[in-house]
């Protein structure tokens, strides 16, 4: 099988990937999805407040995934389904398995990776305690409650403030379950301010921060969680451990960029996103394989996994037409005080249309300060913010004249206060 | 006079405001613009909310089709709107759009389907 492009994942990195891809030239498209149907997690989260920035309306998931998927089909862009890319190597070959088709590969001028993102579970941040049924992540309860069909509990507290738990918590709350609280780690929420409000406010549900679950009690079902508070090094204060009766766990303590295939590729991965490095244009470190998407780095906006799969269609489009640049003239992107990481971690002036959105993500809450935009140390650009959070994504809009340089450089983003 | 608090949702600033309350009069303290002092505003006066909950779908590999109301519902009624939800039942084909209840529970508002299962 041969194609131009082939796109791995049908969420909503892949579907707009392709179609930007399509309407930028490229004919022989496939996108490969391992789910019996497209849009990703999308189909799971009901509740609405998606398309704000891309439509300026709030869809629900499913219907954000629709318009997407409604768009691939009037394009005639071909998917797969029910099938598992096993692999991908640097000469751009697919390997795909699935029922009809049986092992299959594909040749491709160029890949587009965007697989999303897996959340981490019970192993990945320890909780001592025995291992009984009831312990769930955040999105699996999501399905079965929303898609599948199935209550997950009765009484509930859920470890972590990501945006899926506290979306959970008012779910739960209304399919009729208590919610005794949402303990969270840090000392700040790591989801979005609207979700607290929305989700926890509105239902009267505690939220507790510096608190986490050390231990969990019940062999065979959960009976009951003990949560304590923990001091600045975040280690459990004796003394403060109180026992929640209870008989779900539900755990939204973060997600991890899905980076199977990118790795065994070859494929650069940076440490601070666990995602690939990227370029202007969503390239990998191996040419012609582009990434996008929660793939990349974990965004909190599905407005913006569709701009920067956008990008990524565009990036693939001007490759496989021969059309991309490459002079050796990069800007490497780096993170000043404040900053926890920025993409694309690298720039080529010269594939610039006339600016680039830099997605960024802060290491604290700070409150009255600025974005300070620094070209090999000068700078550039200055933007003022009332209010950063760790749990909301910054992004910085630079124009490709505030750019010009000739020699490799680099262009650091720092917090300032002010 | 009575007194609220509420985080501002307009936008990711997330003002704190403090509402006041008279008979006649709304204060509402602690934005930073015009759309915190009319979110402070309606959340006494009338809070409101989209719906959103699945009912029970037949005849599809899916088990549960996904709806939301076609309109804002008052705050106080989402919970007994969601209840009567759960009892009702959908068979494919259905589109997304499609009005699966008219009027739930005489608020005026219909619940639509929010996706196509063919």
């Amino acid at each position: 099988m041969k194609y131009d492009l082939v796109v791995v994942g049908g969420g909503p990195a892949g579907l707009a990937a392709a179609i930007e891809a399509r309407k930028n030239g490229v004919e022989r498209i496939v996108l490969i999805e391992r789910d019996r149907e497209l849009g990703g997690i999308l189909q799971q989260c009901i509740h609405n407040g998606f398309g704000l920035h891309v439509f300026g309306e709030q869809l629900t998931g499913p219907e954000y995934a629709e318009r997407f998927i409604n768009e691939l089909n009037n394009l005639k862009i071909e998917y797969l389904t029910n099938t598992m890319v096993l692999e991908i190597n640097d000469k751009k070959e697919v390997y795909i398995l699935n029922q009809e088709l049986g092992f299959r590969r594909i040749e491709a001028k160029a890949i587009i990776l965007s697989m999303g993102c897996r959340e981490r579970t019970r192993g990945a941040i320890g909780i001592p305690g025995f291992r009984p049924a009831g312990i769930f992540t955040a999105g699996t309860a999501q399905r079965f409650i929303n898609i599948e069909g199935y209550m997950v509990g009765k009484k509930v507290v859920i470890l972590g403030s990501g945006d899926i738990g506290l979306i959970m918590a008012r779910r739960l709350t209304l399919e009729g379950a208590k919610v005794l609280a949402v303990v969270e780690l840090m000392p700040y929420s790591t989801g979005l301010t609207r979700n607290i409000v929305q989700c926890l406010h509105d239902y009267n549900i505690p939220l507790f921060f510096e608190h986490t679950v050390i231990d969990i009690k019940g062999k065979n079902r959960v009976e009951g969680v003990t949560i304590a508070k923990v001091d600045n090094n975040r280690v459990p204060i004796r003394g403060t451990e109180v026992f929640y009766e209870c008989d779900t766990l539900l755990l939204s303590v973060g997600l991890i960029p899905e980076n199977e295939l990118s790795r065994n590729a070859g494929i650069e991965i940076d440490a601070r996103t666990s995602g690939p490095f990227v370029n202007e244009s969503m390239e990998t470190s191996i040419e012609g394989i582009f990434a996008c998407g929660n793939v990349v780095h974990v965004h909190d906006l599905v407005d913006f996994v569709t701009q920067e799969a956008q990008r990524a269609g565009r990036g693939a489009a001007r490759y496989i037409k021969g059309e991309a640049i490459d002079n050796g003239v990069v800007i490497r992107t780096v993170n000043g005080n404040g900053i926890r990481y920025i993409v694309p971690q690298k720039l080529r002036l010269e594939n610039l249309n006339d600016e680039i959105n830099l997605f960024m993500r802060v290491d604290n809450i700070y409150n009255n300060c600025r974005l300070d935009v620094k070209l090999d140390g000068k700078i550039i650009k200055s933007f003022k913010k009332r209010k950063v959070t760790p749990g909301e994504m910054e992004t910085v809009k630079l124009k490709k004249s505030d750019l010009s340089t000739y020699n490799d450089c680099s262009l650091s983003i720092e917090v300032v206060k002010e | 006079m009575k007194r609220h608090e509420f985080v501002c949702i307009m936008c990711p600033m997330g003002c704190n405001l403090e509402v006041l309350e008279d008979e006649d009069v709304i204060l509402v303290k602690g934005n930073q613009c015009k759309r915190g002092y009319e979110y402070g505003v309606k959340e006494i006066s009338n809070p409101t909310r989209v719906l959103t909950s699945t009912v029970i779908l037949k005849n599809s590999y899916l088990r549960r089709l996904p709806v939301k109301s076609d309109g804002e519902i008052p705050k106080g009624m989402i919970k007994d709107c969601v209840k009567f939800l759960s009892k009702i039942e959908v068979s494919a084909p259905v589109k997304m759009g499609d009005v699966i209840h008219k009027n739930i529970l005489g608020t005026g508002v219909d619940i639509v389907s929010t996706r196509t299962v063919e």
